[in-house]
């Protein structure tokens, strides 16, 4: 084994790893957090932090293959739809009413109501 | 080190449904239907390694597609009742509920 | 020309994920990416609704590069709050303006507010997008205002 290939998997399982750790972390905050609105960040720590750092540790581990490109469609495939999905279900939690719990001292911003006739990029 | 992150992914899986079942809120499980998509998508291409077959990563992506397509099928039906065309939007917010 | 981008990068990304080189497979796919053109350019007809990139590609790369670390720190702050014993919650909704001209813009600029953990976009409105944050703090508006013009520093031209 040549000293490349040792340097290439020592980082392999520093990504893997810290990959599985934020993992983790984020499925723990969103057990921990008290609502609805904080649990959201939680759950895009998995969806940013673990899910890149896992991708790049097995692309690492696969090398310069096929196996590479497919892991790096899946990784921009769920960059793109991961922030997509969050929105998705913040905007309809919000259009159904539901507001987060603002903290002392501040004010919330409050949406604009949107027309009963209703547009076309519905 | 792939057994590592299966166990990994495995507990925040485990975690991910408490969060499911406990809610409370519907849209507390939505978030949680699509956080453990995403957590299968990964789960799926490190078996897929561990076992040697990376083939697995077809499943993976297809994995990922189905799991966002699902999730805003199930947004769209919450918000306007419907997953066909939408003519009116609602107008809860001015009911203020 | 427009159909025949598309066509490359299909059959592009048919090659990639087959990984099989013979000559029949590769028939299915040439089928395939036909089918797709006849679909797409039947849909186009349709609605007409096309996506421009407008973008500098070394600027977005560069904007891409910066971007990951602003992740990288985020993570590390909601990390924190979620390991600590007692949470330091501080939940907020904001209104951030948007400067971008174009749709692709626009798009960038609220998928990286809800990359970076900590902030989410929840509701777009004209002229400004309403932001959920977690801990918030006075200089959050500023860092948010602060990637916006990065963003519009990428577009190339103003679009509709």
């Amino acid at each position: 084994m040549s000293a490349l290939e040792i340097i290439i998997n020592l980082l392999s399982w520093f990504f893997i790893v810290s990959g599985s750790v934020f993992v983790v972390i984020g499925a723990v905050g969103t057990i921990r957090f008290p609502d609805f609105w904080s649990r959201l960040h939680a759950a895009s720590i998995t969806d940013s932090a673990g899910m890149i750092l896992l991708v790049i540790g097995m692309c690492l581990q696969a090398g310069p293959t096929l196996v590479t490109v497919k892991l790096l469609i899946i990784g921009v495939f769920l960059f793109i739809t991961g922030p997509t999905s969050t929105h998705a279900v913040a905007n309809a939690a919000l259009v159904t009413g539901l507001r987060p719990p603002e903290a002392e001292g501040l004010i919330g911003a409050e949406p604009e109501p949107i027309k009963p006739e209703g547009d076309d990029d519905a | 080190m792939f057994v590592f992150a299966i166990f990994a992914l495995f507990i925040a899986m485990v975690l991910v449904l408490v969060r499911l079942y406990a809610g409370p809120t519907l849209y507390d499980r939505v978030l949680a239907v699509n956080s453990f998509g995403t957590h299968t998508v990964l789960f799926i291409g490190v078996i897929g390694f561990l076992t040697g077959r990376p083939d697995f990563l077809d499943i993976a992506l297809l994995y990922a597609l189905i799991n966002f397509v699902g999730t805003i099928a199930i947004l769209k039906y919450f918000r306007y009742r419907a997953i066909g065309d939408v003519h009116q939007r609602p107008t809860d917010r001015e009911i203020g509920h | 020309m427009r159909n025949i981008g598309i066509a490359i990068v299909f059959f592009a990304l048919w090659l990639l994920m087959s990984g099989i080189f013979e000559p029949f497979i590769i028939g299915l796919g040439a089928a395939s990416v036909l089918l797709t053109l006849f679909i797409t350019s039947r849909m186009d007809a349709q609605d007409g609704d096309r996506v421009d990139l407008l973008l500098a590609p070394v600027k977005y790369t560069k904007y891409l590069a910066w971007l990951m670390l602003e992740i990288a720190r985020a993570n590390w702050a909601v990390t924190k709050i979620i390991l600590a014993r007692d949470m330091p919650i501080r939940q907020h909704l904001f209104k951030t303006p948007y400067t971008q001209k174009t749709d692709v813009g626009q798009v960038i600029f609220a998928n990286s507010i809800t990359l970076t953990p900590g902030t989410i976009t929840v509701e777009t409105e004209d002229g400004h997008f309403l932001v959920h944050a977690v801990s918030y703090s006075e200089d959050d508006p500023d860092a948010l205002a602060d990637m916006d013009a990065r963003i519009t520093a990428c577009e190339t031209a103003g679009g509709a």
